[in-house]
């Protein structure tokens, strides 16, 4: 892995092995998933696979039980993401650049939702919800899921923001325009692809999480819940097979957006799960 | 005559700093107004507070007559340019020209016309569909100002706009800013770090040092009557005399007299003093010789260079040999160095208060 | 000379613009007065995150010092330090310490398999295979947890892949030695401690190669050069410039490893031998037993040794890298 050359710009071969192997390391349990989903084996975990077929497709298309899922954590994520929108995107606009007294106690609140495990949030949030007689449920999971996205939006604007240079905002000022102005034509317009950006990622974290969601969701079944319920029963290995790669599929779709929002200097990830 | 910008006692401090401390300046409408000085010397400060970015702390600040103390730059009718230029990087060069009156409702036909009117006024008239990244640095500069004075501004405040650019262009600019302020009569106010800048573009200068003007005067008299030490020193290049031999030479505590004012071993000087050699600079244009006449006390001469070296073999050269007389001194030699008293001006050696501030600004304004 | 002092009005400030509405003239104040602004800015985060966050989080804590009866299965609000001093126990203890281990030896692991990675994305991938690399560690990131530990249950399968794959390269009596011994192994492949650390590795790389490679992207190119100018070989180089300044990277990416190894529940139930993690102790004492104040006494372990490690790695520099 050591690198024998730092002028001449070609990597020795050893480096370039462990790279790639780190990459396909990384996206071999992935394309494992995919090739399972069209198996034409029915308790499948045996390897090679027997045949192909896509009729696993619409048998899963066709569960009532998956389409409720799906739905119900689109619905999650989109409310989860419109709240941790605009909190961060406030956070973010009054954190860029004043400095004040308990500013850094501020972003450690920020990012604790996602610093702290998974199952401390989830336990706490749970215990908050009963403490004050709130039933667990979707809006329950809204809150929870709001709760750690915004931290995701926040690192996204805070840094377009610290790209924006403030000499803008003055410019647009001198030249007449007043708070609600400046807003409107400069800031929104410089913030607006990296909070879609945070938005986009903010949708696939909450589509996704799992640890939290067990704790905040009561009865309510949504995808990844009902994906770790399926792990338990062998017998539907084929639909799950299938809603895994759907739900891979339906992640990478955002994320690849906000990377191309994003690209031009910001950094998507960083701290984000 | 009205006064265009009016600063009355006015400060700004920034935590356990201060960074504009009770200066009170007055710049004529019209004017072309140079705020000179190291950074952190106050100068972008009171650029900023004219602008309205920020607000004094103490004092006011007052804008063609008005009080515009408290108010934000939105309500005031003065434009800035900026150092980076602070082009809008989302819209392109004829909507950043007419951002200006777009948040003021004149009509977009309007507008257009106007922003476009203010391309041509810098030779930009092409260029209106771009974007500023599409721009040299140059060009940006020239948006920058196009954007600012679209608006009519009773004041145009230039915070170091020329800083950015490479010597050349910087030089067509200096001209160019010159050509448009006389040609649109609008008051100048030009911050800048740069003496030779602000000494050849400015009706009057103000040298910034720690929050406080140090002297407000014409080029001519910040050249050859400098106030105090920091200005005879930031101003060009100055032999500054102190204590003991300023007494015996001048009868003052302190004076100054320009390298170029020394003449060496020239009798018709009626100051002389005898020295050592201990430095010799070529500069191109002049040759720079430093004489040791005391313990630590180097004076420094400032000679043209005339062609002496080159007289003998040059065929163009019908001059009289004068070699005999300018010829250079090796370092180590004794020399008698010397000046005419008239080229010796008396400094104040303490700090400068307010009061006396606004006694050279009254003088000046006069 | 006097007329300096007639020029300027001292009454109010007087305004050439017309009269300004409602709106406009808060929209002045907020400029005047940017604490205000702040403030206003500030309150809906903090109001959320005071109330369903913090608020919360302090209140499981204090609910670790409730009474649990083990006969009634009730709790009483009655305060007792004895769940906390529980958490001493030598079962409970052996929980901890297990953890620790998964936690700490799945953060160096990855840190080594990142390396190269984030190493050849910042210093010799540009452009398009930059682009390509960037995305390609994003995806896994952010793609499902769940589905992510699903796929390692078909992999680890005893008919799956990694086993289709140790026989095709004749390997079985390796891996049959790695899985007896002790501490590592298992009877199968998944559900041996060496299962359970390779999909934690895989779950949790991607957050490790993205503060390397952006700490390593932060070195300007003029360091490298000054040293090899300086007559250093580049092995040296690498071993003086390169790895003590990527140390940050690799801190920050730890803080991700070690935090989400030492509270995850999900992993240890999937692969691995039985015996409890921190995470699933938490889980079974809140939801199958109901004991919710040993529950609350639990998270307080990882919630200190996060603290405890992120102080560690604060200091080398870690909160930059992030």
């Amino acid at each position: 892995m050591r690198s024998d050359s730092q002028t001449s710009p070609a990597a020795s071969p050893w480096l370039k092995l462990a790279a790639w192997g780190g990459l396909l390391f990384l996206h071999f349990p992935i394309v494992v998933i995919a090739i399972y989903a069209f198996n034409t084996e029915e308790s499948a975990f045996s390897f090679p696979p027997k045949g192909f077929t896509t009729e696993w497709f619409s048998v899963a298309f066709q569960r009532q039980d998956v389409l409720e899922a799906i739905g119900l954590s689109l619905q999650i994520a989109c409310f989860a993401t419109l709240i941790a929108l605009v909190l961060g995107t406030l956070a973010a606009a009054a954190m860029y650049r004043h400095s004040f007294f308990g500013k850094e106690s501020i972003t450690l609140m920020l990012i604790l939702p996602i610093a702290l495990p998974g199952i401390i949030t989830g336990l706490a949030l749970l215990n908050g919800f009963k403490a004050i007689g709130l039933e667990p449920g979707m809006l329950t999971i809204i809150i929870g899921h709001a709760t750690f996205c915004v931290v995701i939006v926040y690192n996204n604007v805070v840094a377009r923001f610290r790209r924006t240079s403030a000499s803008l905002i003055e410019a647009s000022m001198d030249l007449g325009a007043d708070g609600w102005q400046t807003f409107r034509y400069i800031l929104l317009p410089n913030l607006g692809s990296a909070m879609l950006a945070g938005g986009m990622l903010a949708f696939a974290l909450s589509f996704d999480e799992l640890i939290v969601t067990t704790f905040t969701a009561g009865h309510e079944k949504p995808l990844p819940i009902w994906l770790l319920n399926q792990l338990t029963r062998p017998r539907d290995v084929p639909v799950t097979n299938v809603v895994a790669l759907m739900v891979m599929l339906a992640t990478m779709i955002p994320v690849s957006l906000a990377y191309l929002l994003t690209r031009d200097g910001d950094s998507v990830a960083g701290s984000g799960k | 005559m009205t006064n265009a910008v009016e600063f009355i006692h006015t400060s700004r401090r920034f935590g356990d700093v201060t960074a504009v401390d009770q200066v009170s300046l007055k710049i004529a409408e019209g004017e072309f107004f140079s705020m000179l000085g190291p950074s952190g010397s106050g100068k972008t400060t009171c650029l900023r507070l004219i602008a309205g970015f920020e607000q004094p702390d103490d004092g006011q600040i007052v804008i063609h007559g008005r009080d515009a103390t408290g108010l934000p730059p939105y309500q005031r009718n003065v434009n800035t340019v900026f150092q980076d230029y602070a082009l809008f990087p989302h819209m392109n060069v004829i909507d950043n020209i007419a951002y200006g009156l777009m948040v003021k409702g004149v009509a977009k036909k309007e507008r257009l016309a106007r922003a476009q009117e203010a391309l041509e006024l810098v030779a930009l008239k092409d260029h209106g569909s771009r974007k500023p990244a599409q721009l040299s640095g140059g060009q940006r500069q020239r948006i920058a100002l196009a954007r600012a004075l679209v608006n009519r501004p009773k004041v145009l405040l230039l915070d170091e706009p020329l800083g950015a650019l490479d010597l050349k262009l910087r030089e067509q600019m200096q001209s160019e800013l010159k050509r448009l302020q006389r040609q649109l009569g609008i008051t100048f106010v030009f911050v800048t770090h740069d003496q030779t800048e602000a000494l050849s573009m400015s009706d009057r200068v103000a040298v910034f040092n720690q929050g406080r003007i140090e002297q407000l005067d014409t080029p001519q008299n910040l050249y050859n009557r400098p106030a105090t030490e920091f200005v005879a020193s930031f101003v060009g290049s100055a032999n500054v005399v102190r204590g003991e031999l300023a007494q015996q030479l001048a009868a003052v505590d302190a004076f100054t007299v320009r390298p170029e004012f020394v003449s060496l071993n020239d009798s018709t000087n009626t100051v002389s003093l005898d020295g050592t050699v201990t430095d010799i600079q070529y500069q191109g244009a002049n040759t720079r010789i430093e004489v040791e006449v005391g313990p630590g006390i180097i004076i420094a001469a400032l000679q043209p260079n005339v062609l002496h070296a080159l007289a003998s073999g040059s065929a163009f050269n019908s001059a009289p040999d004068d070699s005999t007389e300018q010829a250079l001194p090796v370092i180590g030699s004794a020399v008698r160095i010397g000046w005419q008293p008239e080229a010796m001006v008396a400094l104040q050696t303490a700090a400068v208060s307010p009061t006396n501030t606004e006694i050279t600004t009254e003088s000046a304004g006069a | 000379m006097s007329s300096v002092m007639s020029i300027h009005p001292s009454g109010p400030a007087a305004v050439s613009e017309p009269p300004r509405n409602l709106l406009q003239r808060f929209s002045d104040r907020l400029y005047l007065q940017p604490r205000l602004l702040l403030l206003l800015l500030l309150t809906p985060p903090l109001l959320w995150f005071g109330s369903v966050y913090i608020a919360s989080l302090l209140a499981l804590l204090w609910q670790g010092l409730y009474t649990f009866d083990d006969f009634t299965m009730l709790v009483s609000d009655t305060l007792t330090l004895s769940n906390y001093v529980q958490l001493f126990d030598a079962a409970n203890f052996d929980i901890i310490v297990r953890t620790l281990l998964m936690a700490l030896s799945v953060s160096v692991f990855s840190a080594l398999i990142a390396f190269p990675v984030a190493y050849y994305m910042a210093r010799y991938a540009s452009g398009k295979t930059k682009a390509f690399f960037y995305l390609a560690v994003m995806l896994p990131m952010w793609t499902s947890y769940i589905v992510k530990a699903y796929a390692w249950t078909l992999l680890l399968a005893q008919e799956g892949v990694t086993h289709w794959f140790i026989e095709l390269l004749h390997l079985t009596p390796v891996l049959n030695w790695l899985l007896s011994l002790p501490g590592i192994g298992g009877n199968t492949l998944s559900t041996s401690n060496l299962g359970r650390f390779l999909v934690f590795t895989y779950i949790w790389l991607p957050f490790m190669i993205l503060p390397i490679q952006a700490s390593l992207e932060r070195l300007p190119p003029s360091l490298l050069q000054a040293s090899s100018d300086l007559g250093a070989t580049p092995a040296k180089t690498f071993r003086h410039v390169i790895l003590p300044l990527s140390v940050p990277g690799i801190a920050a990416g730890s803080i991700f490893t070690f935090s989400l190894t030492l509270g995850d529940y999900i992993v240890p139930q999937l692969v691995g031998p039985p015996g409890l993690f921190l995470g699933s102790m938490v889980y079974v004492q809140q939801g199958s037993i109901g004991n919710m104040p040993m529950a609350a006494a639990f998270t307080l372990v990882p919630i200190v040794l996060i603290a405890v490690y992120l102080s560690i790695v604060k200091r080398m520099g870690a909160f930059d890298a992030l």
